[in-house]
C-alpha cells in the first residue's frame, strides 16, 4: 500500500428530479368540488425560498368566497354524515392510497414551496400524511368503540387554518380526523405554503370524494379571520402562533364553536449524566435543525447537565459541522431554506438579541446560497432563563444551551415557560424518565429521542402551547359532538 | 512492555496518556469498573443515525471516488477447509489486477488467508505492494489455549505475514474476565514480533454477533484499543450476523473518542455481510460523517470481503460504459 | 361425503366452471375451458396433500364443481410449522405495516370481485345478487380488521393507576398460532370474519375450510399469497373437518383454536383435547335454529380472544 494521505469524501449534487410534478401558473379555489376564481379577483404569488423563483399565482379569498366555501360544506355535510362509517372510511382509504403512490410528486412539490430538504419530505413529511390518512380512515366505522359514548355525532362544519411549516402534513391532521367523524371541512393553507393544499384537491377528485366535502380556500391572515369568524362553522382548528390562538379564543367567545389550537413552544431537551452521549446529540441536532427549526415542539433550550456540558458541546460542535445546508432538491441537504424573508428577519432579530444579551454565538462554517432565504445552524451557549432567546420561540435553527446541575432544577428550568408542548429527556436510568416525565409540563415528552411523530399518538399541548389533541383516539374528540 | 513494538501514535504525547491510563487495566475490577462507567449505547438511536447515513445519495464523482475507494480498501479474503495453494494464488491474481479490461482499476489492500496458506500467498504477491494478512488465534472460534493461539499467531508471523486478524475469546469476555481478554491481546501483539524489532499489524476481531449488545461492542472496542490493537473489526465472517452498519458506526464513534482522549489512532474494519457497492458506500459515508477525512485510507479502514469486489467492478464498468453490467464481465477467482 | 362417488359410474354430465353443463356437449362450438387444480395453502405455498387424496366437492345441487386436497393430520401438523415460522416476524411488523397488508387483501379482492361471487354462488347456491352481497361485505370485513390494527391497543389497553409510584402499563399482545375451524354455513363472509381478526392483531392461522364448500377458502389463498402477506401467516387446509381438526386441537405449539366451524359433539371434543396444553378456545356459538349473521357488525370479541396482555410495571423514581 502507498502511504497515507489526506482524503476528502464530497459529494456530488445529486438533485432530485422536478419533472415529476407539474405546477400551473395559477390556481383559484377548490369549492363544491370544481376550482373557482376569487370572487374579486385578487392574487398573490407564491414562490420558492431557496431561489425566490415565483412559482403560481393563487387567489386571495374575500368574505364571498368563505361565505361560498362555508355553505358548500354545510351543503354537503347532511349527505357525509348520513353515510356509514365504513363508507366514510373507504374515501379516506381511497385519499391514502392515493397520495402513497403520488409520494414523490407531492414531496418534490412542498419541498419548492415550502424551502425543507427532499429528503425530509421524501421521508418524514408525505409517509406521515398518508399514514394519518391510513389511520383515521379506520376510525370511521368504530366511533362507538372510541370511549365516547355508542353513538358520537359529528359537529358539521369545520373551519381549518394551517401553517406553513409542514403544510400538507398538518392539512392531514387536520383534514381526516374531521372527515372520518363526520364533518365536512373548509381549509386554508398559509399564505406562502398554499400549493400542496392545491394538489390535495386533485387527490380528492381522484378519490371520488363528494363535492363540498373538502374545500380549500387559499389567502393571507384576512381570510383566516374571516373563515374562523363566519357564523356558518361549528368547529374552528388553528395551528399557528399563540399571538392568532389568543385573537380566536376571544373571537369565538358566545358563539357554539369548539374550538381547538396547536400552538408555539420553546421545548426544553434535557440532557443528564448518564445520558448515551452520541445518541444525545443527535436528538440534539434532529430537535432544532429538522426542518430548519420550523417546528412547534422544537428543542429550542438545550439543558445539560453541568457536569457534562463540555463534552456534550464538544461532542455538538463536531456533529454540526457535518450538516449540510442548500438547495432543497438536493438529496443530501439536511437544512434548507427558512420559509421566508418575514420568517429570516426575524430569526435573525432574535439571534442579534442573544448577542446583545451577552449569550455566545457558534455556527459550523458553511456556504450559504445566494439567492433565497438562509440561515446557518446557529448555537448559542452561556444562554441563561432570562435571556429573550431562551423565552422567545425563534422557530428558526437556533440553539440556546443552558446548564443545570440537579434534575429538580431540570424540572424547574424546563417549565419556566408560559410554553407547554412538547420536552426531551436525555438518560439511560428509566425511573428518571418516568419521574422527570411526570414533573415536566408538556403535552409530549420524548425520552431518548426527539421530534418523533405518529397518528396514533395524540399530540398537543398544555398552558399557551394550546389545547385539544392530534392523533390517536384522543385526536377525534375535536371533531365529536361530546363536550 | 518495553519489548512491544511503539504505539501507534497519533500524537506526541500519546505514549504518556496512555501509561497515566495504566491503572485502569490494573485488575480485572478496575477495568470492569471503567469499561461499565463509559456511556451506554440507545440501540434504536445508534440504528435510526446508521439509516440516516444510509440515505446519502452518492453519485457521478462521489461514487466514482468511493467505488475506487473501497476496492482499494478491500482485504480479499478466502478462508475455507477447501482452500488449495492454486485457489489462493488465484485470489492473489485477482486482487493484483482486479479487471483485466482495465488496468486502472485499483488494487485490493490485502489478501487474507489461515495462516498455512501464508506463505503461497507471499510468493504469489512478491513485486505487488499488497499485504498479507492472516487470520489467528484458533479462528474463528478462538476456543483453544492461549499456548496453542499464540503458537498459530508465531507460524503466520514466521510464514510472512504482514497484518494478523485475531479473535478475542468471547466466552472470556462475556463471562467479564475481561482483564483475561485484555492480557491476551497483548500476548498476541507480542507475538506478532518479527526477530528485526518490526512488527505484523494487530487486527482485533470481537465478533459483534455473540456479543450481541450494543454496550459490548463499545466496552469491546476501549479494551481493545488499550490492549494495543492496531484495528479494530466486527467479526469473522463465519457466524449468522456479520458486520453491520450500526455496529461498525458505534466502533467508529469508539476509536474517534479513543483518538481525542489518547492521542492514538486505530482503524477499523467491518467483515462479512457487505456485498454491494451500494453497502460499501453506506460504510464510506458513515466513516467520513463520523471521523472526517483522517481514516479514508486503506491504512486506517478495510473491508473484509470476497464478492464485494466483484459488485464494484461492475459499478465501476457501468460509470464509465454507461451500460448495467454483468457477472460474464468480471472475472472469478 | 365421501370421496368418490359410491358403485354408480359418473355421469356424463358435469358442472364446466367456463359454461352451463350443455354447452360441454356442443365442443365444437364452445372452447374447452381449463379445469382449475384446488390446492392446499401453506408457508405461502400451494402444496396437494401430503397424504395424495382429494374429495370431490359438489355444489348444492349436487353437480360436480372440483377435487379438493383431503388435507391429513401431517399436512396440519406442516401448516403449524408454518405458522409458527411466521408468527415472530407477523408479530414483529408494526400495527400500520399490518393494517397496509390487510387493506391490499380487500383491494386484490375486490379485483377478483366476480370471480368470488361465482364461486359463493355455486358454492352456496345463492342468486347472483344474493352472492355479490356477500362477496362485498367481506371486501369491507377485511377493510374493518385493516382499521383495527393500530387502534385495539387504544381500546383494550392502557395505564393503571396502581397506588404506588409506578408506571403500570397493560398492553395486548398476539397469542401466537391460532387454529380456527371456518363456519360450515357460510363459506366465504363467515371463513373471511374468523381469519382477519386473528391475523390482524399479530396472530399466525391454520385454517380449516367448510368441509363441504371448501373452494373459496382455497381461492382465498391465491388471493393472500398477491397481496404481501408473508407465507405462513394464514394456511388454508381442506377435508374432513373432524380429521383436521383433531391434531390441531391436540398440537402443543398451537396457542389458540376458534371452534366456530365444530358441531356441538365435536367442539366439545376438542376443547377436551385443547386442555392439554391449556389453549385459548372460542366455543362456537349454542346450537340454536338460526345460523349466525355473519353480515352484522363483528364487535371487538374475536380481536380480544387471542389477545394476552402483558402488564409491566416500572418505578419512577429518580
Amino acid at each position: 500500500m502507498t502511504a497515507a494521505s489526506h482524503q476528502t469524501f464530497a459529494y456530488a449534487p445529486a438533485p432530485e428530479s422536478r419533472a415529476v410534478v407539474d405546477i400551473a401558473p395559477s390556481y383559484g379555489h377548490f369549492i363544491d368540488g370544481e376550482f373557482s376564481e376569487a370572487a374579486d379577483g385578487k392574487v398573490f404569488k407564491t414562490i420558492s425560498p431557496s431561489s425566490e423563483e415565483v412559482l403560481s399565482e393563487v387567489a386571495q379569498a374575500g368574505t364571498e368566497d368563505v361565505d361560498r366555501a362555508v355553505k358548500a360544506a354545510r351543503k354537503a355535510f347532511t349527505g357525509w354524515s348520513a353515510l356509514p362509517g365504513a363508507e366514510r372510511g373507504k374515501y379516506l382509504f381511497r385519499i391514502a392510497r392515493i397520495i402513497q403512490e403520488r409520494s414523490r410528486e407531492f414531496a418534490v412539490l412542498e419541498s419548492l414551496d415550502n424551502g425543507k430538504p427532499i429528503r425530509e419530505t421524501r421521508d418524514v413529511d408525505l409517509p406521515l400524511v398518508a399514514a394519518h390518512f391510513f389511520y383515521y380512515a379506520g376510525w370511521a366505522d368504530k366511533l362507538r368503540y372510541a370511549g365516547f359514548g355508542p353513538d358520537p355525532r359529528p359537529l358539521g362544519v369545520a373551519g381549518q387554518v394551517i401553517p406553513w411549516n409542514f403544510p400538507l402534513m398538518m392539512l392531514a391532521w387536520k383534514v381526516a380526523p374531521a372527515l372520518a367523524a363526520g364533518n365536512t371541512v373548509v381549509l386554508k393553507p398559509a399564505e406562502t405554503t398554499p400549493l400542496s393544499a392545491l394538489f390535495f384537491a386533485d387527490v380528492v377528485r381522484q378519490a371520488g370524494l363528494p363535492r363540498g366535502v373538502v374545500n380549500i380556500i387559499t389567502g393571507d391572515g384576512s381570510t383566516g379571520a374571516a373563515l374562523v369568524g363566519h357564523p356558518g362553522i361549528d368547529k374552528v382548528a388553528f395551528t399557528g402562533s399563540t399571538e392568532v390562538g389568543k385573537a380566536i379564543a376571544r373571537s369565538v367567545a358566545g358563539t357554539r364553536k369548539k374550538l381547538t389550537l396547536e400552538l408555539g413552544g420553546k421545548a426544553a431537551n434535557i440532557v443528564f449524566d448518564d445520558a448515551p452521549i452520541d445518541e444525545a446529540v443527535e436528538g440534539i441536532v434532529n430537535g432544532i435543525f429538522f426542518n430548519q427549526g420550523h417546528v412547534c415542539c422544537a428543542g429550542s433550550r438545550l439543558l445539560v447537565q453541568e457536569s457534562v456540558a463540555e463534552e456534550v458541546l464538544a461532542s455538538l460542535k463536531r456533529r454540526m459541522q457535518t450538516l449540510r445546508v442548500g438547495d432543497p432538491l438536493d438529496k443530501n441537504t439536511d437544512i434548507g431554506a427558512i420559509n421566508s424573508a418575514g420568517q429570516l428577519a426575524r430569526i435573525t432579530a432574535l439571534a442579534e438579541a442573544g448577542e446583545a444579551e451577552g449569550a455566545e454565538r457558534w455556527a459550523p462554517s458553511c456556504e450559504l446560497p445566494t439567492a433565497g432565504y438562509w440561515f446557518r445552524p446557529t448555537l448559542f451557549t452561556q444562554v441563561t432563563q432570562a435571556h429573550r432567546i431562551a423565552q422567545e420561540e425563534i422557530f428558526g435553527p437556533v440553539l440556546s444551551m443552558l446548564t443545570f446541575r440537579t434534575p429538580q432544577e431540570a424540572v424547574e428550568k424546563a417549565n419556566n415557560t408560559p410554553y407547554g408542548l412538547s420536552a426531551g429527556i436525555w438518560t439511560e436510568k428509566g425511573s428518571r424518565i418516568l419521574s422527570v416525565a411526570s414533573r415536566l409540563r408538556a403535552g409530549v415528552v420524548w425520552a431518548n429521542t426527539f421530534n418523533k411523530f405518529d397518528p396514533a399518538s395524540p399530540f398537543g399541548g398544555y398552558k399557551e402551547s394550546g389545547f385539544g389533541r392530534e392523533g390517536g383516539r384522543h385526536g377525534l374528540e375535536a371533531y365529536l359532538d361530546v363536550r | 512492555m518495553s519489548s512491544l513494538p511503539p504505539v501507534p501514535a497519533f500524537d506526541p504525547e500519546a505514549a504518556d496518556r496512555l501509561a497515566s491510563m495504566a491503572d485502569v487495566t490494573a485488575s480485572d475490577s478496575a477495568l470492569r469498573r471503567f469499561l461499565h462507567g463509559l456511556p451506554g449505547v440507545d440501540a434504536v438511536g445508534l440504528e435510526a443515525r446508521a439509516a440516516a447515513l444510509g440515505t446519502r445519495s452518492i453519485k457521478t464523482t462521489a461514487k466514482a471516488y468511493a467505488i475506487d475507494l473501497a476496492i482499494s480498501m478491500i482485504d480479499l479474503t478466502t478462508l475455507e477447509g477447501a482452500d488449495t495453494p492454486g485457489k489462493v494464488r488465484a485470489l492473489c491474481a485477482k486482487g493484483t489486477r482486479p479487471d483485466p479490461t482495465d488496468r486502472a482499476a485499483p488494487q485490493v489492500a490485502a489478501i487474507c488467508v489461515y495462516p498455512d496458506m501464508v506463505r503461497t500467498a507471499k510468493e504469489a504477491l512478491q513485486g505487488t505492494t499488497i499485504n498479507v494478512a492472516s487470520v489467528a488465534t484458533a479462528f474463528p472460534a478462538g476456543r483453544a489455549s492461549l499456548r496453542v493461539k499464540l503458537a498459530d499467531t508465531a507460524d503466520a508471523v514466521a510464514a510472512g505475514a504482514d497484518e494478523i486478524d485475531m479473535v478475542i475469546d468471547r466466552g472470556a469476555f462475556l463471562s467479564g474476565r475481561y482483564l483475561s481478554v485484555f492480557e491476551e491481546i497483548r500476548a498476541v501483539r507480542l507475538a506478532c514480533v518479527r526477530p528485526d524489532g518490526s512488527a505484523a499489524h494487530l487486527k482485533v476481531i470481537f465478533e459483534n454477533g455473540e456479543l450481541s449488545t450494543y454496550d459490548n461492542i463499545r466496552r469491546a472496542s476501549w479494551l481493545a484499543m488499550l490492549a494495543g490493537a492496531g484495528f479494530i473489526k466486527t467479526s469473522t465472517g463465519k457466524v449468522a450476523v456479520n458486520a453491520t452498519l450500526p455496529g461498525t458506526l458505534l466502533m467508529l464513534e469508539a476509536v474517534r473518542d479513543f483518538r481525542d482522549m489518547v492521542g492514538v489512532q486505530v482503524g477499523v474494519k467491518p467483515a462479512g455481510g457487505i456485498r454491494t457497492t451500494k453497502d460499501a458506500v453506506k460504510y464510506l459515508v458513515a466513516v467520513s460523517e463520523t471521523l472526517g477525512g483522517d481514516w479514508l485510507d486503506p491504512h486506517w479502514f478495510r473491508f473484509g470481503a470476497s464478492s464485494l469486489l466483484n459488485d464494484l467492478l461492475m459499478q465501476r464498468q457501468k460509470l464509465s460504459t454507461g451500460r448495467y453490467s454483468g457477472p460474464d464481465y468480471v472475472t472469478v477467482d | 361425503m365421501s370421496d368418490k362417488k359410491s358403485g354408480k359410474p359418473r355421469k356424463p354430465e358435469q358442472h364446466d366452471p367456463a359454461g352451463g353443463p350443455e354447452e360441454a356437449d356442443t365442443a365444437q362450438a364452445a372452447r374447452l375451458a381449463v379445469f382449475k387444480t384446488y390446492k392446499l395453502y401453506v408457508g405461502g405455498k400451494f402444496p396437494r396433500s401430503e397424504s395424495g387424496r382429494v374429495y370431490e366437492v359438489t355444489d348444492s345441487r349436487e353437480r360436480r364443481l372440483a377435487n379438493a386436497p383431503l388435507a391429513s393430520r401431517k399436512d396440519a401438523r406442516d401448516a403449524c410449522a408454518a405458522a409458527r415460522k411466521a408468527f415472530g416476524g407477523w408479530s414483529g411488523t408494526t400495527a400500520y405495516n399490518r393494517g397496509q397488508v390487510l387493506y391490499r387483501v380487500a383491494e386484490m379482492l375486490e379485483g377478483r370481485r366476480e370471480q368470488f361471487i361465482r364461486e359463493v354462488a355455486e358454492a352456496e347456491g345463492l342468486p347472483g345478487p344474493q352472492a355479490a352481497a356477500v362477496v362485498e361485505a367481506a371486501i369491507d370485513r377485511w377493510v374493518w380488521y385493516a382499521g383495527w390494527t393500530d387502534k385495539i391497543s387504544q381500546v383494550v389497553g392502557g395505564a393503571n393507576p396502581v397506588a404506588g409510584p409506578y408506571l403500570n402499563l397493560s398492553t395486548p399482545e398476539p397469542t401466537g398460532v391460532v387454529a380456527v375451524l371456518a363456519p360450515q354455513e357460510s363459506s366465504f363472509l363467515g371463513l373471511v370474519s374468523v381469519i382477519a381478526p386473528v391475523i390482524s392483531t399479530g396472530n399466525t392461522a391454520v385454517v380449516v375450510a367448510a368441509e363441504k364448500s371448501p373452494l373459496p377458502a382455497l381461492s382465498l389463498g391465491e388471493v393472500l399469497a398477491t397481496s404481501d402477506l408473508p407465507g405462513g401467516v394464514v394456511n388454508i387446509l381442506s377435508g374432513r373437518t373432524a380429521e383436521i381438526a383433531t391434531p390441531l386441537a391436540d398440537h402443543r405449539d398451537v396457542n389458540a383454536i376458534d371452534l366456530t366451524g365444530a358441531d356441538f359433539g365435536l367442539a366439545v371434543e376438542l376443547e377436551v383435547a385443547a386442555a392439554d396444553n391449556l389453549k385459548r378456545v372460542l366455543r362456537p356459538r349454542p346450537p340454536a335454529v338460526d345460523a349466525p349473521d355473519w353480515f352484522a357488525d363483528p364487535g371487538t370479541d374475536r380481536l380480544t380472544a387471542f389477545l394476552e396482555t402483558k402488564t409491566v410495571w416500572h418505578p419512577t423514581g429518580g
